[in-house]
């Protein structure tokens, strides 16, 4: 009852505070320029003076082209938003004095915890589902139909990936008082997680993985096996708040 | 039965000690004012008892619920901190409606609670105003009104009203005694007027310590001594000083406080050193307007006992 109360809050103070609206105009447009830029890239190039002679070098776009585009500007804008809104959300409320005030209520602080994190993912979730028609809509009128179970599945795992980096930053938040170190730290975690990730032989088990395997279903590549990725996921996510949990439990307000 | 019962409670910081071995009993529906001046512990024995804080040591019990029993007493309890903070976003009537959702009450009561909290602080209004823009007073009485909405059986207010104007003040006292006889009032305060103005009972802390708990009648009675005031003619001000400071070195003089050119002295045996003090006075070229003995005010009380433990060995 109090969880769905402070979830309550939280989805309120993210549309009062014009968070939801950015969340979904940012990965609105790049859902839906993403598509418009991968389709008219090539044709911009061949217009500026000089190219013309290099014009034959430009491969014709291609649907490939539209999803690589769209994955990779939802990812990166996703993950950056994530940091930006998480990582205030339990060290400005200290700060202030707002969480001492709600935390001698009868809220327990898991709940305060827990409806951050549900209500920003709630929030990427609606963002997502915003950027996920527009960029559906795009390719399917630029370049060709793509499989919607599939489509589905690569939009599931970007908000799996957000969801990650969302609960880690939140843990940040509750450890330091800073936003910004706790945005910094963040940023290390996406950094180190990029350069492990890129090593093939442990690449399967970070996050960013599931981008891999949500392109290998769209474009029928051979099948990659997404559970590692998942799991080790779902561990960070679970570890990140357990441990935030813990920090606020014995945290002085 | 005891709505607040502390034993040997402490809490230090590094090598400081906020809390040292505070032993305090309160009663049911009475206003305690926790009086002290700033820094003392006050803040932090609030913290202490509302769960915000975990104590280095000893036990406290609220409503009967020992501090830290899973947050427990938290459905008993009403606080106000010193700068109560808000979400800027909310008006008070979703403030009150997301704390009253917190409770668990349910949506009937809720409702009526609420108009009633509202119409108690006089917020009823502005009740759909952002609180963004309201002022420190307004602030403070829906800090109160979020306090009561669960009608607790222990009310803990930090400095209720230390920054408010004295409109402001006024108004927020006849709140609490309003609520005199409802729910027990812990109410801490460095304003001895305020404590004068509310309270039946008051404990004194310094440097952590309790220094003395009773009822504020007794308090005064017992610490009864005779304050001598005058008042010099203006421009005499240092004059004044340099008296008080000569004085002190001919008679035993418990404190004294002295605000411009008027100067309030506690001496212990007023009778005796009565003469003593007047040809101290003649012999000084003081020009007086005023000379008078007076009942002690809590403040004398106050500094009276501040003083004598900071002279202690």
């Amino acid at each position: 009852m109090s969880l769905i109360t402070s979830i309550r809050k939280e989805l309120i103070e993210l549309a009062r505070t014009s968070r939801l609206l950015i969340l979904v105009v940012v990965l609105g447009f790049f859902g839906l320029s993403s598509p418009l830029l991968a389709k008219y890239t090539p044709e911009i190039l061949r217009l500026v003076p000089g190219a013309e002679d290099f014009a034959f070098l430009i491969p014709p776009p291609s649907v490939v082209d539209a999803i690589g585009q769209y994955i990779k500007n939802i990812h990166q804008f996703g993950v950056l938003l994530a940091l930006l809104l998480a990582m205030g959300m339990v060290s400005q409320e200290r700060e202030r004095g707002t969480a001492a005030m709600m935390l001698t209520k009868p809220l327990p602080r898991s709940a305060f915890l827990a409806s951050k994190f549900i209500a920003l993912s709630l929030g990427f979730f609606l963002a997502l589902l915003a950027a996920g028609l527009g960029g559906y809509y795009y390719t399917l009128v630029l370049f060709q139909a793509v499989d919607v179970g599939a489509w589905l599945l690569l939009n599931g795992a970007l908000l799996w990936i957000v969801m990650v980096y969302t609960a880690i930053t939140l843990l940040f938040s509750t450890l330091l008082r800073s936003q910004a170190a706790a945005a910094g730290l963040g940023l290390g975690v996406i950094l180190v997680f990029s350069v492990l990730g890129s090593v093939p032989s442990i690449a399967q088990y970070f996050p960013d993985y599931l981008v891999v395997w949500g392109t290998s279903l769209l474009i029928g590549s051979p099948q990659i096996n997404p559970w590692p990725a998942l799991i080790s996921s779902l561990g960070l996510i679970f570890l990140s708040l357990m441990v935030a949990w813990r920090v606020l439990e014995n945290q002085e307000l | 039965m005891s709505a607040i019962r502390i034993e040997s409670l402490s809490k230090t910081f590094g090598s400081v000690r906020a809390v040292d071995g505070l032993n305090l009993t309160i009663e049911e529906n009475t206003i305690f004012g926790f009086l002290g001046p700033n820094g003392a512990g006050k803040t932090t024995c609030i913290r202490l008892l509302t769960g915000l804080a975990k104590p280095t040591s000893g036990m406290a019990w609220v409503a009967g619920v020992p501090i830290g029993a899973e947050r427990q007493a938290s459905q008993r309890i009403g606080y106000l901190p010193e700068e109560p903070a808000f979400y800027t976003y909310m008006t008070p009537l979703e403030y009150l409606e997301h704390v009253g959702r917190l409770f668990k009450i349910p949506p009937n009561k809720r409702h009526q609670l609420i108009a009633d909290m509202l119409q108690l602080t006089g917020l009823t209004e502005v009740k759909k105003r952002r609180i963004g823009g309201f002022s420190r007073g307004m602030r403070q009485r829906l800090g109160l009104a979020q306090a009561l909405i669960n009608q607790p059986e222990v009310l803990f207010l930090d400095e209720p009203a230390s920054a408010l104007d004295p409109i402001g003040r006024k108004e927020v006292l006849g709140l609490i005694g309003q609520l005199r006889g409802q729910c027990t009032i812990f109410m801490s305060t460095h304003i001895l007027a305020d404590v004068e103005r509310v309270c039946d009972s008051v404990g004194i802390i310094h440097h952590g310590k309790l220094l003395v708990k009773a009822n504020k009648n007794d308090l005064l009675y017992e610490y009864a001594l005779p304050v001598l005031e005058l008042e010099s003619e203006n421009g005499q001000a240092n004059q004044l000083a340099a008296w008080v400071d000569e004085l002190s070195r001919q008679i035993v003089i418990e404190s004294f406080k002295i605000n411009g050119n008027i100067a309030r002295i506690v001496v212990a045996e007023i009778g005796a050193n009565r003469s003593r003090i007047l040809s101290s006075i003649l012999q000084s070229g003081l020009a007086l307007r005023r000379f008078e003995v007076m009942i002690p005010s809590l403040e004398d009380v106050f500094l009276r006992l501040v003083n004598a433990e900071e002279h202690q060995p």
